[in-house]
């Protein structure tokens, strides 16, 4: 961590210039998201698996630690230990892990 | 700005792209073989992309002046039926001889299956045999950490592959570290929604320093942005940082790695 203080070239006060706008907006963005969420037509279910991870790495955001990204994706990964033998349905992923998140 | 998009999938870009490039200062790409979005019915499919690779696109980039190199591989997205997998590996003896051939890639895995594993496992066996350098996919959102470890795993276990031939692409904030720490190079990929956006790859190089990390844009048929890696090099620049280092960033570094193979030359 000692590279990023000297590599950061910025101070606080320009980070926050150059970046607060756009992370202000993307901000009122997960409020609208969350907002339409619950104007869904079933009152909006919390009990999907995305949005209880999406919950949990939503606290992240506010609290003292440092690392944030990296452990708001850990939040979202997968610490399963077993390997199905195939997935041919399913080429895709859904952004969370379905079992429950470390 | 000079730069090297060192992944990405051009044979699902229009030429307009190639022109972009050219005018925000690319001069050379490397395309791993990848997934079509559809999986293809026979190993003659493969035989044809291959060439298209490898014959084709290298005279549809140099007419803007940029280099097209590429990488042989079957992608783990086509790769959970192992009999098929096999088919189409016979192909590569062919087409690691080609002049713009830089290694094996690009392979990894997707959903993490026991059958991925066993064709990464397989191909990688290949790159040892015949001397390849190779370009890894890590997988997608909630799979790629675990994925990630899985593919280091067996790269290890191979015992035949030296570390520091391999790129380990799509590498985000939770995997880069260890990546790095296990010997390998590690690619930052600027892609929306899904991987980094060009302002986390630049927190990333500045938090690993700039050693044995490249950047890309694996932009593709999806919505993706071919110019996504000046984007980043203006990124750090806006935040002050010295021409060389965005040089070392964005030209330098995927020029260190990619000239391990000698045919790579810009």
């Amino acid at each position: 961590m000692s590279e990023l203080q000297l590599k950061n070239s910025l101070g606080s006060t320009e980070v926050v210039d150059l970046y607060f706008l756009e992370h202000r907006a993307k901000l009122i963005d997960i409020g609208a998201f969350l907002d339409r969420l619950q104007r869904a037509s079933d009152n909006g279910s919390t009990e999907d698996f995305r949005i209880k991870a999406f919950n949990k790495a939503a606290g992240i955001i506010t609290d003292q630690n440092p690392d944030k990204a990296r452990r708001m994706l850990e939040v979202f990964s997968d610490f399963s230990s077993t390997l199905p033998d195939s997935a041919p349905q399913s080429k895709g992923a859904s952004g969370a892990a379905k079992e429950e998140v470390k | 700005m000079r730069y090297i998009d060192p992944h990405i999938h051009p044979s699902s870009r229009t030429t307009d792209d190639y022109q972009q490039m050219a005018l925000t200062g690319c001069v050379a790409v490397t395309e791993p073989s990848f997934w079509a979005a559809y999986d293809r019915q026979s190993a003659s499919g493969f035989y044809d992309y291959y060439r298209q690779l490898t014959e084709y696109e290298p005279r549809r980039a140099a007419q803007y002046g940029i280099k097209h190199f590429t990488w042989i591989c079957i992608n783990p997205k086509e790769a959970d039926d192992p009999q098929f997998a096999r088919e189409v590996m016979k192909l590569f003896p062919e087409f690691l001889k080609r002049p713009s051939v830089l290694g094996i890639g690009e392979i990894g895995l997707n959903k993490n299956t026991k059958n991925e594993l066993i064709i990464l496992e397989e191909q990688i066996e290949l790159a040892a045999e015949y001397n390849q350098m190779i370009l890894v996919h890590t997988p997608h959102l909630e799979d790629k950490l675990k994925g990630t470890r899985l593919i280091m795993d067996a790269l290890e276990n191979n015992g035949k592959i030296d570390p520091e031939r391999v790129m380990v692409d799509h590498a985000e904030e939770h995997t880069v570290g260890e990546i790095l720490d296990r010997g390998f190079w590690a690619g930052l990929t600027i892609y929306p929604n899904t991987k980094c956006t060009p302002q986390r790859a630049a927190d990333i190089v500045e938090m690993y320093a700039t050693e044995n990390i490249w950047i890309n844009s694996a932009a593709d048929w999806g919505p993706s942005d071919p110019l996504s890696v000046p984007k980043c090099g203006y990124e750090l620049l806006r935040r002050g940082h010295s021409e060389d280092f965005v040089n070392k960033a964005i030209f330098e570094n995927p020029k260190a790695f990619l000239s391990q193979n000698e045919r790579f030359s810009i």
